[in-house]
């Protein structure tokens, strides 16, 4: 028995640990369903996987661990609820609480998925945008505040009293927890998957993963797509975020030579993309396409597939590319769009057709410390021949980068265009 | 707004000699001033000499103490600092994490003190 037990509580404890990972933003959701009180749910959610670590290797794991925790779970937040009482509105919780265990208990074996509801709170209009990929990966995916922070550049102390404040607003501000109807779909899916790929950038910047965290955001940033696509399955700019991602994220082993030094995607070996990934991105990519309506990440997953495709032909079609890049612009508007489009242009038609694209972006706000644009600018006036512009430029770009390895990358480069 | 970055590093480290010399120490730090000046958010900064020329100053009553410094007994001391114009905090921090010395050791964000 003691044998048992021992072999036991390893396995218990990362049973808990993979029905926290699988289970977190599920069980979240369903308890902030109705009450729309997501840092409550939180912690009664932090409670009972406590009380599981401190259970299950003891007594084994329950037939089954959702159920499990989420009964513990209700029970403690109708605790906290009592010891609330006096406040006005804990009657009305207190009734949405006994309303969900009737629910419970009549349907005991199916655990309802609220997370499409909880996605769809976290990117309300009400919550500022630049919160909800950070309330996401918070309430979703259980991240600590900490780590959220550094994804995007915050300190620590503000981005928790940030998300307190947004779960705040959530409950105060009544923030429906529902499925948009038809009419608003689009733009609601849209503030949803741009939060989605909001977390899936910052993580996709740690090209190398130095940082275990940030190499984890994007893979966890991936298996959001993976939910919002799994949920709408009939939504073709959802599943082709999630191609647009996995694209990238495939071709995140041949961003590093054997040295570390950084490898833009143009000299990239592509036998060291991942043939699986890019092969379920192009999957997508022909399920987007089949569907009705076309937007933005469906357009840039095609990009991302034209990239793909040099494996194939050997060469990129820069041509296409720009086209693409022209159809993307007349949908966002977008200055960062237009960067990529002069460099696009500027493979197929020369860098002074690129060059003069950049142009009408020069005055757009914030571009005095957009890194992209001063490489790309650098690149073009290099190689246009104009050395002192294109000096200049690349100086901008090396003092704006943040990464290391792309700053050793572009003073090697000016270092060759320019001597 | 007015913020301090302090870039704290390993000077140990800094003084063994390099895989690739040249460019790696000035030009990334050229460039970052540059961006810094264009972005319209320099006020000034300057690289410190090393620590071990340092001293330390302390007056208590009656009695003045001068010492050898550094200050403190760390790894990593204070190499240089930049005074910048920030719009808030979150754009400081981003600043911070340009800095070349954010690559090596780490930089300390610090709003100066605003009177009243």
């Amino acid at each position: 028995m003691a044998g048992r037990l021992s072999a036991m509580a390893p396995d218990a404890g990362a049973a808990a640990e993979l029905a926290a990972r699988r289970s977190y933003g599920k069980l979240v959701a369903l308890l902030a369903a109705r009450s729309r009180d997501v840092a409550g749910a939180e912690d009664a959610l932090s409670e009972a996987f406590a009380a599981a670590l401190a259970q299950w290797p003891r007594h084994g794991v329950p037939e089954r661990p959702e159920a499990w925790l989420l009964a513990v779970a209700r029970r403690r937040a109708l605790d906290a609820m009592r010891r609330r009482q006096t406040r006005a509105d804990a009657g009305t919780h207190l009734l949405l609480l006994a309303e969900e265990a009737d629910a419970m208990t009549a349907d005991a074996a199916q655990i309802p998925d609220e997370r499409l509801r909880l996605l769809f709170a976290c990117a309300h209009p009400g919550i500022e945008p630049a919160m909800r990929a950070p309330l996401m990966l918070q309430t979703v995916l259980g991240f600590d505040a900490a780590t959220i922070a550094s994804a995007f550049l915050v300190p620590p102390s503000a981005m928790a009293q940030r998300l307190v404040r947004a779960k705040a607003r959530i409950r105060e501000a009544g923030l429906a927890f529902a499925i948009p109807e038809r009419s608003e779909m689009a733009d609601r899916l849209d503030a949803v998957l741009a939060a989605i790929y909001a977390a899936f950038s910052e993580g996709w910047t740690d090209a190398v993963g130095a940082e275990a965290r940030r190499r984890n955001l994007a893979g966890e940033a991936i298996w959001l797509a993976r939910l919002a696509a799994g949920l709408l399955p009939r939504e073709p700019e959802a599943l082709s975020l999630l191609a647009l991602m996995l694209f990238a994220e495939g071709r995140r082993p041949a961003r590093r030579d054997a040295a570390g030094a950084y490898v833009p995607l143009a000299e990239q070996d592509w036998r060291l993309w991942d043939a699986a990934m890019t092969q379920e991105a192009e999957a997508l990519l022909r399920e987007a396409g089949s569907l009705e309506g076309l937007g933005r990440y469906q357009l840039e997953a095609a990009v991302q597939a034209v990239h793909a495709a040099r494996r194939l032909t050997g060469r990129t079609d820069w041509p296409a590319v720009a086209r693409l890049y022209e159809a993307l612009a007349i949908v966002t508007r977008s200055p960062v769009v237009a960067i990529n489009r002069a460099v696009a242009l500027a493979e197929a038609q020369g860098p002074a057709a690129g060059l003069a694209l950049l142009d009408t972006v020069a005055d757009a706000p914030g571009i005095e410390d957009y890194q992209p644009y001063w490489a790309a600018r650098a690149e073009l006036l290099a190689r246009c021949g104009d050395v002192p512009a294109a000096r200049a430029a690349f100086a901008r770009a090396v003092g704006l980068e943040r990464d290391a390895a792309v700053r050793e990358f572009l003073m090697r480069r000016s270092a060759r265009l320019l001597a | 707004m007015q913020y301090m970055l302090l870039i704290h590093m390993d000077e140990a480290a800094m003084a063994a000699p390099k895989p690739e010399s040249g460019y790696e120490m000035s030009a990334p730090y050229t460039a970052y001033n540059e961006a810094l000046k264009k972005a319209g958010a320099l006020i000034g900064g300057e690289r410190l000499a090393p620590s071990a020329s340092a001293a330390i100053v302390k007056v208590r009553g009656d009695r003045t103490e001068v010492l050898d410094g550094p200050f403190a007994d760390t790894k990593e001391q204070l190499g240089g600092y930049y005074l910048i114009d920030a719009p808030d905090l979150d754009a400081a921090v981003k600043w911070a994490a340009r800095c070349p010395g954010a690559a090596r050791g780490t930089v300390e964000v610090r709003q100066v003190w605003q009177a009243g």
